[in-house]
């Protein structure tokens, strides 16, 4: 089972566990309609389409509404610290959750008393919160923006909005902060570093660099590092390695950025409707 | 909005050497923080956000770092508007400030000013905020529902809506970016 938690953007949204199902444009949980936007959701939708063409079961969501107060986020960390059981996980990607480093840590702790580990993914806020709680070796893949990479590789920092301001400004140099961040036991065992060039990394080492086509215009656009981690997650689920998944992602996200055709005002949901046709595309030239 | 207005007189008499040691004032949440840093800097109290003591931190937070000798009329404003900190404690040097550094890009029709892990992309013609993106606490896909598709002017302040550093961030772009047009 894919499991893909996230808090979602609506106040009042009650916590919900469900197949992801995916609905013409839109995506539903546990029968509500889900607006394909940046975030949660947009892991998710990019999550089934690659499902989809593996011919696997629909990942599992587990949301809840947070526009920032906790409430979500409490329900989702206490969840699964107590009441999520493991023995059918086989990957678990957590995304935009509200740091939380002691509820993260009880997690964590759950985690290491089942017998089957799932391969552990994080992003945005469960990245943030990760690293500044001293976790991150605790997890398989880590999928970093460059200010987010800054961020790993500044051992003082305890969100990207206090990396210092010498380690922001080495954001050009990307091997110096994958080494300092492994060295310093802040980025999980594979990691997936999103810019201009991608960077695919293990155990602090490069050992690919994507970047072409080169889509300028995707980097201001919301949602396209959310893609990568929902398509990094369902590719896991579908039995290639971590580095695989990094390597098949980073080349379909730039494939179905090119289809589409993007400005610097395209909307997530039009690029994620080109992962079908990019995947197989991408599929095509590497075998 | 000027909320609050400290005697200027007073603060004219404070010299640099009386100003030497400083506290910080710790709230329950971020959002907490940005509303006293908002109100505080208005009434021109010397104030900064700061990140917390490690007893304190949850992984997205801030706190105020205030001069002591401010502390009765810093303590009237916020008790006074209904927004008492949870804690105050003395600092023998200063937290670490939130970065508040931004690169641009131009793209042409459109241009994007990103602070820390945060970035706003706005029509230079129409001044319409086309995209928000980075970030990773849950307020931001929020923010994005509440400022996508306005002119940057009529957005409203992140920090004033969102409550995590990811809007602290984020105001810092929008702010930046706000100063950019202005010079055109």
């Amino acid at each position: 089972m894919l499991v893909l938690v996230g808090p979602i953007p609506i106040r009042d949204f009650p916590f919900s566990l469900g197949a992801v199902r995916m609905n013409g444009h839109d995506i539903s949980v546990d029968g509500q309609v889900l607006d394909i936007n940046r975030g949660t959701v947009a892991m998710m939708a990019s999550a089934v389409a690659v499902c989809r063409e593996y011919g696997l079961e629909p990942p599992t969501a587990m949301i809840a509404g947070d526009i920032g107060t906790r409430r979500g986020s409490v329900q989702i960390y206490e969840y699964l610290a107590q009441n999520l059981s493991m023995d059918d996980v086989n990957v678990l990607t957590l995304h935009y959750i509200m740091p939380d480093i002691t509820r993260n840590k009880k997690f964590l702790d759950h985690i290491d008393t089942v017998d089957q580990r799932p391969v552990l993914i994080a992003d945005a806020g469960a990245m943030y919160v990760a690293k500044a709680g001293g976790d991150a070796q605790r997890y398989d893949v880590f999928t970093p923006d460059l200010g987010e990479m800054a961020f790993l590789a500044d051992e003082k920092a305890v969100h990207p909005a206090y990396t210092r301001g010498f380690i922001f400004h080495m954001e050009d140099d990307v091997p110096q902060l994958v080494q300092r961040a492994h060295e310093q036991k802040n980025t999980a065992r594979t990691i997936f570093v999103k810019g201009k060039t991608d960077y695919i990394c293990q155990e602090g080492k490069i050992l690919e660099e994507i970047s072409t086509p080169i889509i300028e215009e995707m980097e201001p656009i919301g949602g396209t590092g959310d893609m990568i981690t929902g398509m990094i997650s369902a590719l896991i689920y579908a039995g290639k390695s971590p580095l695989d998944a990094c390597r098949i992602a980073g080349r379909v996200n730039r494939k179905a950025g090119e289809l589409s055709r993007p400005t610097p005002a395209t909307q997530v949901k039009d690029i994620i409707a080109h992962i079908p046709n990019a995947l197989n595309e991408v599929l095509e030239e590497i075998s | 909005m000027k909320w609050f207005r400290k005697d200027k007189q007073k603060k004219e008499d404070i010299t640099d050497s009386q100003v030497i040691t400083r506290g910080l004032l710790i709230f329950p949440d971020t959002s907490s923080v940005m509303q006293a840093e908002q109100i505080l800097k208005e009434a021109e109290y010397d104030i900064k956000v700061v990140s917390p003591p490690p007893k304190y931190r949850t992984g997205c937070d801030l706190s105020v770092e205030f001069p002591l000798i401010e502390e009765p009329g810093i303590m009237k404003v916020l008790k006074e508007i209904g927004l008492p900190p949870m804690d105050r404690l003395l600092i023998s040097e200063n937290g670490t400030e939130p970065l508040r550094l931004c690169r641009t890009k131009d793209f042409g029709d459109y241009l994007m000013v990103r602070a820390a892990n945060m970035k706003i992309t706005i029509d230079k013609a129409t001044h319409q905020v086309v995209n928000i993106s980075g970030g990773g606490c849950p307020d931001v896909p929020y923010l994005a529902y509440e400022m996508l598709g306005k002119k940057l002017e009529e957005t409203p302040e992140p920090v004033l809506i969102g409550f995590s550093m990811c809007a602290y961030s984020l105001n810092t772009a929008r702010s930046e970016m706000i100063k950019i047009t202005d010079k055109k």
